[in-house]
């Protein structure tokens, strides 16, 4: 366990239980997932049991429980996307990738996601890498974007 | 940035303020909002600085990266002030031009204006524009003026003002009767009246009360709480400072979807300034009274935007909503009361409070006051955010500001509230919005979504695609909503795979009145519109897919078939790439052979080839 990681998130909060959500976040975002050592040590700190933590972790779809890839992809399927033409678009990453949705690359390279909305429905399809928004996208414009990240 | 001692300082400062900015200074107003982001806006302001350095106009001309412009359909969006000049799909490479001609030497660059979709007119000026004209705007009014990370910008379009006129002028008690009067009513959905939430909470004997403002917006196709909260964060917190001093709280949140990081760093930003200048904090401006705010952020939970599910997670639970009664208003967060508003409720309350109730109540219908927010997407030819007072027809929106659907489309339905709304077909074009008239033809006001469909879209398929999002998303605590959403589901893909009978039709009927009365939650209890409106008025497309085994629309697709015209196939072999099971084959330079033993339907090779030679039926 990375003590001294975990401290440093740990010490922006008063480790009261209801700081959970907020910890896990921090955990998730400098982690890329929710390590099993350092929940213990969350659930000591925080004085919330365990089971209370594996159920917030996999009720929440930010959380992982298993290292995700060094660039997250996001694929909306939000009702524009899916009327524009979103599933497509998925599945087209999928197969580039060679994983399905929630799963990472053998090299650790992309997660693949979908989620609900991103937000900019006018520009549909949307997808998302990292924190860059793509437009309009198309199966045939898939390949160049990823490129970007290889 | 000083920090305001008292109220007098802070008029002070707002005099200095408008004597100090220039109101003939150049501005370029480059949009940055929801729509233009993701159209590479961040690449025409960085086009922007290096021209206008290079000119040497970097002291001269004000570059303001802003919020969403409203249109769009047209990214990425420029308006150049003092004469708004509106420029449309800008990129990067037009900017030298822009500088040249309009910025150095006041001629407008003609290829950049608007044009009419259906007159061909055209409009260089964002008055005379029939998008903005037909638009009364009081939520989005600053989005396309100010530099969103700028409080100096904030105070210029009279910010805070709201916020010193109640602690000087006002009681408590007369905030509250001035948020009733105006007749505002709650923008995330439920449409409760905000005055009458608020005199609930200050009304209970509790000391500690919270405020929370809802920034979840969950409803796919609703984006204008994003757009507030990005464009214009200083207007959500002066909304909660006021709401915080009404029914006597001293602290806040905002909780934001995690899908919006650039939204909580404006808001974080926004109160780092706010505390700075003593508009947050233990005595904001020497009046005595104390708040402060802080964001939660979302873990992506749809259902979380429920209010008790909402305040479950930021009490660290997992987000299941409980029964009410009690109200948050009553029991909220920690079991303390709490007023919870919707981000764009919150935006109201400044302008309220600044022009008056009457004034707010003079707009609107007789039920539903004051604007709304509708984000226009899907198969519009305008898509974008506007605002209309309340009672606006549908087809002014989508005609009127929206420009229709384009040549070739036809109009089929439009679906407003999100997965609990409904979809709403072309008889009802005329229908005023308002809270009331939504509802009584089986939809919803929602938070504001409107997506248009034409002869594209599937209706059975658009009710599926609901269901299954809200099966996903359904928490589970609840029998009706998490069985019912299962069994919807597995009936609507028998329909689709050509598996359904007639009966299933009163299976569902029966399954949604089961799930409306009976479920917790609005997740549950609303989920059954999507079906329900789809079943009422247009059977005829659920009768397709059973009788016939047609999908009319050409969506559903295990009643597709895909195949390759030798007529028009080019042998690129774009197909055969894409395609995930190797079910295209044959040589280079010659006719492709599908194999529809093998295809699964999935379109990629309609979509990659670039010929047109792919067909479906
Ligand atoms: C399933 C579900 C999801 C909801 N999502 C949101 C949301 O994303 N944003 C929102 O403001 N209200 C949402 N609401 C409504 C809230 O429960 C609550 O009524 C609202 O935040 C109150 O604010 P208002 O009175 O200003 O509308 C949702 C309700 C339900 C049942
Ligand atoms: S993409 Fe079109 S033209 Fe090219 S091989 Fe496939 S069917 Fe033929
Ligand atoms: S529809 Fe999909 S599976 Fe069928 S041939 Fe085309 S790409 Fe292959
Ligand atoms: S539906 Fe895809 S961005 Fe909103
Ligand atoms: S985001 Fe630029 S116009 Fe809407």
């Amino acid at each position: 366990m990375d003590a001294q990681r975990l401290d440093s998130i740990l010490s922006r909060y008063e480790c009261d239980p209801w700081d959970l959500i907020p910890v896990l976040q921090d955990i998730q975002d400098s982690y890329s997932y929710l390590p099993k050592e350092e929940l213990q040590e969350v659930s000591q700190r925080l004085n919330v049991p365990l089971t209370q933590i594996f159920s917030v972790a996999t009720f929440f779809k930010m959380f992982s429980l298993v290292p995700k890839g060094r660039h997250q992809v996001k694929v909306c399927l939000g009702t524009t996307c899916h009327l524009r033409g979103g599933t497509r678009l998925m599945e087209s990453l999928s197969n580039r990738l060679g994983v399905e949705p929630g799963y990472t690359t053998k090299d650790m390279e992309f997660s693949l996601e979908t989620v609900g909305c991103l937000g900019s429905c006018a520009q549909a399809p949307v997808m998302m890498v990292d924190d860059k928004y793509f437009g309009r996208t198309s199966v045939d414009k898939v390949p160049k974007i990823l490129k970007l990240y290889k | 940035m000083p920090r305001f001692e008292s109220v007098d300082h802070l008029q002070e400062y707002r005099r200095q303020l408008a004597a100090r900015l220039d109101p003939k200074q150049p501005q370029v107003l480059v949009c940055a909002g929801p729509g233009c982001l993701p159209m590479g806006s961040d690449e025409v302001a960085a086009a922007f600085r290096e021209e206008l350095q290079k000119n040497g106009l970097e002291g001269k001309v004000a570059l303001k990266e802003c919020g969403c412009q409203g249109l769009c359909a047209r990214a990425v969006k420029v308006l150049l002030r003092p004469q708004e000049i509106a420029y449309q799909h800008v990129t990067p490479e037009d900017v030298p031009e822009i500088v040249e001609a309009t910025l150095k030497n006041g001629q407008v660059v003609d290829r950049l204006i608007y044009e009419d979709p259906d007159t061909h007119d055209r409009f260089a000026y964002k008055a005379d524009i029939p998008f903005y004209k037909g638009q009364q705007t009081v939520v989005l009014r600053k989005l396309d003026v100010i530099d969103p990370e700028s409080l100096d910008d904030y105070l210029a379009m009279g910010g805070y003002r709201g916020l010193r006129k109640v602690l000087v002028e006002m009681s408590p008690d007369q905030v509250i009767e001035a948020v009733d009067r105006s007749g505002l009513r709650g923008r995330g959905g439920g449409g409760f009246p905000t005055g009458r939430k608020w005199r609930i909470c200050a009304d209970t004997l509790e000391e500690v009360k919270f405020i929370i403002c809802n920034g979840d917006e969950g409803d796919p196709g609703a984006f204008m709480d994003r757009a507030v909260m990005e464009g214009d964060p200083h207007a959500v917190l002066e909304g909660m400072i006021i709401g915080g001093y009404a029914i006597g709280a001293r602290r806040g949140y905002i909780y934001v979807r995690h899908e919006y990081p650039l939204a909580v760093k404006r808001l974080a930003l926004a109160i780092d300034q706010a505390r700075e200048a003593g508009f947050l904090g233990p005595n904001i401006l020497r009046s005595g009274f104390g708040f402060d705010i802080k964001i939660s952020r979302g873990a992506g939970a749809f259902v979380c935007g429920e209010e008790t599910a909402l305040i479950a997670s930021m009490e660290g639970f997992i987000g299941e909503p409980s029964p009410r009664p009690p109200y948050p208003a009553q029991q909220g967060l920690f079991g303390r009361p709490t007023v919870i508003n919707n981000v764009e409720t919150w935006v109201n309350v400044p302008e309220i409070i600044n022009m008056g109730a009457d004034w707010f109540a003079a707009i609107g219908t007789e039920n539903s006051k004051g604007t709304k927010v509708f984000s226009l997407v899907g198969a519009v030819n305008q898509t974008g955010l506007v605002e209309v007072p309340m009672g606006t027809s549908l087809r002014q929106i989508i005609y009127g500001l929206g420009g229709g659907l384009g040549p070739g489309r036809e109009f089929k339905a439009v679906q407003t509230g999100g997965p609990s709304g409904g979809c709403i077909p072309p008889q009802f074009l005329d229908l005023s919005v308002d809270y009331d008239s939504l509802q009584s033809v089986g939809s919803i006001m929602g938070s504001g979504g409107m997506i248009v469909m034409d002869n594209t879209s599937c209706m059975v398929d658009v009710a599926r695609y609901f269901i299954s999002f809200l099966y996903e998303e359904s928490c589970g605590k609840c029998t009706p909503c998490r069985e019912g959403l299962k069994h919807l589901l597995f009936l609507l893909d028998e329909i689709i795979a050509g598996r359904g009978e007639l009966a299933h039709l009163d299976l569902m009927e029966e399954l949604c009145a089961t799930m409306s009365s009976a479920s917790i939650c609005g997740l549950g209890q609303s989920a059954v519109n999507p079906v329900r409106s789809t079943m009422k008025y247009f059977r005829e497309e659920y009768e397709a897919h059973i009788r016939d085994n047609k999908c009319h629309a050409l969506v559903c697709r295990p009643l597709l078939k895909y195949t390759i015209d030798p007529e028009t196939c080019t042998g690129c072999l774009a197909c055969v790439r894409e395609c995930p099971v190797g079910a295209i084959s044959g040589i280079k330079k010659k006719v492709q052979e599908l194999d529809q033993e093998l295809c699964v339907k999935c379109g990629l090779c309609y979509e990659a080839c670039q010929f047109d030679a792919v067909k479906v039926e």
